[in-house]
């Protein structure tokens, strides 16, 4: 077993590990652990842009983002924190631009800016320029652009070792992470002043989804099981625009760009259910839409798919602007989409909820915001709250970039302020008994079994439209599942790159993001946001406009409430 | 349809030498192959072993040698591939298991042309400026996803142990070009010198296996005229 100590310890090398690392590096002694090498992280996945009211093209001011983002959200956001992201989100654009990111330019050399679902004008009067994008691969500018300047600072990176748990001492402090070496199987205890979690989201959990196989809420589940309350974890986003049957995600840009979604009667929908912003209405808005349509038969083929067509579009606009998604129906659906429609339905793309935060990314351990010392996270796996129940396209790469460098501030702060932490007597005992488990056992059940039977739970009964009925049996069959997990056996026994000890160690986190879903959804009984309740179909702002905080305690799960912050903007109906 | 994977297996911890394994699994035409490799993962043998994430082309985790062909196996469908399809590692890097090589050497050459903006004027506020035209020079080699398809498709690097390759060269390029960067002149010294462009002999392997179409030769050509003319 090895040993190592720093000042910081960063779990998770995409946007939001990468920014917070860079803060640091030079001023602290830090790692950056990740199970993949960095820029194979899913924020290289990210395409349509990432939005900051810098004015490029029109008028454009912050408040009217900070507006933007608590209506998308429907007024589940935090407004103190939406306010940070919407001001803050102009320097640190900036700040990516100087690091070297190839932003696409105006004719002037200044960025340029798309439109995108859900950002408007003055408060809502009709769309408007504020994504600064990079063609369809602004998230892989991003990460290779904070990748190479990790490396131009020296990062000390832990690359391709794989989270397993997180140390706490008996007060409560976060003191250190185990890590698991995938070369060679060995264990490695970090020992730290702090910790960000930075492990991204957890879309695997379902069976359509644009996330990456990693994508398995390792870094939440693992702070879960450690009595960390997580937040808001009812609110999954479904994607409209997902390829059909793939889960791939065509970026809203191509909307953004003009592009239109089409049923089986050619009709351009969106219009019907939102005459202001039409096919650029939020998400949650545009899959319930299609949810909807397919429901009524104009679904193509009468099949659960509908067209999203960019043919309309001059063909130097698809191939600049839209080369890469425009590729991904070439190459996987064997669709031209110069010339015809592109089969999308909705596909699990993120998660609003995850560890709860306050402003500088430190972790809390409940609704009153006691925070955890030394505990800390960004980026998908956490929940600030600056998406509420829906996030707007771009906005995630935003959180990326503002709370990840937040918290890559604040933990330098608390390095200086802090004594590390004595750690618990032999520390890697839970993480060695887990593994030792499952490579011990033989005959028991497969992994891949689970994983499915999770997967098609949530997606029919966890995903965009929910009612009671469905979810206790899907509470049930997840339960189920996490005592069939308990007999998985595995043909690997080996210590040397084993991925299916991996493999297994992440269906394990992801059931437990899967139990809290579920629950999540099923306390709570009104619809808003991302989560569509078909027994209880409206908002229900005198009960709950308050995030959920879940925990296990040892008379199950708990759901606690805790209220919104609400500054400027008064919950209103939400329209487009 | 019924396919048989004819794939390259190697457990560093049994076996002496690598050797060949067959799969029957049965798959849609429009599956990837990493489709197929998943579910011989899944539901035949465990033990396979290779690395994967995103699944859609454009995480770089998955290069591999298909049909003798370096290729991301989430960027090929079924139906391209024939009934019987052989998989092999890369080649050029040390096998650790199965289809997985060590990429350390490949992140070495990358790092060792400095591959970050080096701007040492402040930039001052806003935005550095930049045309669409200036922006253009340096898109194409924007696209790498380091998934070292192109420098393991090379034979000078199998031959050679200290070619940078031509991924690292790409990656130079996309900053030489970049009329924001001052590092230019630096990053072409060391191109210049014993493991840099000289030792490609333009046999085009490399932009056959980019899957991300950047036009690898073509880059390390105008890194070449950079050097010959001194201009950039
Ligand atoms: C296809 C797609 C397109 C998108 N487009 C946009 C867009 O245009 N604009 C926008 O704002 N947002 C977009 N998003 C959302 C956004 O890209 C993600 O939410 C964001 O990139 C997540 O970044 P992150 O830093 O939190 O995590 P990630 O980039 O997912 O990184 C997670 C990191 O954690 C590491 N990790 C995970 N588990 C472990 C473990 N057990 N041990 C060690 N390391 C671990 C991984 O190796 C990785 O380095 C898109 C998302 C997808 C899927
Ligand atoms: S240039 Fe192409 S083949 Fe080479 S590493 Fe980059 S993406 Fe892969
Ligand atoms: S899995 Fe990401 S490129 Fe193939």
């Amino acid at each position: 077993m090895a040993y190592h100590r720093y000042d910081a310890v960063i779990v998770g090398a995409g946007g939001a590990g990468l920014m917070a690392a860079i803060q640091m590096a030079g001023q602290a002694n830090i790692a950056v652990v990740s199970k993949l090498y960095p820029p194979r992280s899913h924020t290289g996945a990210a395409q349509g842009g990432i939005s900051a009211a810098l004015g490029n093209t029109e008028e454009d001011h912050w408040q009217w983002h900070m507006f933007d983002t608590v209506k998308g959200g429907d007024y589940l956001v935090d407004q103190d924190s939406a306010e940070v992201l919407a001001r803050e989100a102009i320097d640190a654009v900036l700040e990516l631009e100087h690091m070297g990111l190839p932003f696409n330019r105006t004719p002037d050399g200044r960025i340029d800016q798309r439109r995108f679902g859900g950002h408007s004008r003055n408060f809502g009067e009709g769309p408007v320029r504020r994504a600064c994008y990079a063609a369809d691969r602004t998230g892989h500018m991003i990460i290779q652009t904070l990748y190479q300047q990790g490396i131009k600072h020296n990062v000390n990176f832990f690359d391709e070792f794989h989270l397993v748990d997180i140390m706490f001492t008996d007060d409560g402090e976060c003191c250190g992470v185990i890590a698991y070496e995938i070369r060679t199987g060995e264990l490695h205890t970090i020992h730290a002043k702090t910790v960000l979690i930075a492990s991204g989201g957890f879309g695997r959990v379902y069976k359509i989804t644009s996330n990456a196989l990693a994508g398995t809420g390792d870094g939440v589940a693992l702070a879960y099981r450690r009595g960390i309350p997580l937040m808001d974890m009812e609110f999954y986003q479904f994607h409209p625009t997902g390829l059909y049957k793939l889960g791939i995600l065509v970026s809203e840009a191509a909307r953004g760009e003009g592009g239109i979604v089409r049923n089986s009667e050619g009709e351009a929908f969106a219009a019907r259910y939102a005459p202001t912003m039409k096919d650029l209405a939020p998400r949650d808005m545009m899959s319930r839409f299609i949810y909807q349509e397919v429901k009524e038969g104009r679904g193509i083929d009468g099949k659960d798919y509908v067209l999203l067509d960019v043919s309309h579009l001059p063909p130097e606009v698809i191939d600049e602007k839209l080369p890469d998604v425009t590729d991904f129906a070439r190459v996987y659906l064997g669709v031209e989409p110069k010339e015809e429609g592109i089969p999308i339905q909705p596909t699990a793309h993120y998660a609003m909820g995850g560890l709860p935060t306050n402003n500088d990314g430190q972790v809390l351990i409940d609704p009153s915001g006691t925070v955890v010392p030394g505990f800390y996270s960004a980026g998908e796996a956490a929940c600030v709250s600056v998406h509420g129940a829906n996030r707007l396209g771009t906005n995630s790469l935003v959180d990326l970039v503002v709370f990840g460098r937040r918290a890559g501030r604040h933990m330098l702060q608390e390095i200086g302020t802090r004594e590390l932490a004595t750690l618990p007597d032999n520390p890697t005992a839970i993480a060695e008994d887990e593994i030792s488990a499952l490579l011990g056992r033989s005959g028991g059940e497969r992994a891949a079994d689970i994983r499915k039977a999770m997967q098609e739970t949530m997606m029919d009964k966890v995903s965009v439209v929910r009612n009671e009925s469905g979810l206790l049996e899907a509470e049930k069959e997840i339960a189920d599942l996490q005592d069939a997990y308990k007999h998985v056996s595995l043909q690997d026994k080996g210590k040397q790159y084993n991925t299916e000890l991996l493999e297994a160690l992440e269906l394990g986190c992801m059931l437990d993001c899967a139990e809290t879903i579920v629950h999540g959804s099923l306390a709570r009984e009104e619809s808003r946001g991302a989560h569509y309740r078909e027994d209880f179909q409206t908002r229900d702002d005198a009960n709950w406009l308050a995030h959920s905080m879940i925990s296990r305690t040892s008379s199950g799960l708990q759901v606690q409430k805790k209220p919104v912050k609400i500054t400027m903007f008064e919950p209103k109906e939400r329209s487009y | 349809m019924e396919v048989t994977l004819r794939i390259k297996r190697f457990n560093p911890e049994l076996d002496q030498k690598a050797h060949f394994e067959e799969y029957q699994v049965e798959v849609e035409p429009t599956d990837r192959l990493l489709d197929a490799l998943n579910e011989v993962k899944w539901y035949q043998d465990g033990t396979l072993t290779y690395r994967r994430s995103c699944a859609h082309g454009i995480c770089g985790s998955d290069a591999m040698r298909i049909n003798g062909r370096n290729r991301l196996a989430c960027k090929i469908l079924m139906k391209d591939l024939g009934n019987k399809i052989t998989i092999e590692p890369l080649i050029g890097f040390k096998i650790e298991k199965d289809l997985l090589v060590d990429m350390e050497k490949f992140f070495d050459a990358y790092k060792s042309v400095k591959p970050y903006l080096i701007a040492d004027q402040p930039p001052g506020a806003g935005e550095r400026r930049q045309s669409p035209e200036e922006r253009a020079r340096f898109d194409d080699t924007t696209k790498c996803i380091l998934c070292a398809a192109c420098t393991t498709a090379c034979p000078v690097t199998w031959t050679s142990d200290d070619f940078v390759g031509p991924a690292a060269i790409v990656n130079a390029h996309r900053f030489i070009f970049d009329s924001r960067d001052q590092g230019g002149a630096e990053r072409l010294k060391i191109l210049n010198g014993g493991s840099g462009v000289w030792r490609c002999r333009t046999i085009f392997n490399c932009t056959d296996a980019c899957p991300r179409d950047i036009k690898v030769t073509e880059a390390i050509e105008q890194v070449k005229r950079a050097l010959l003319y001194e201009q950039v």
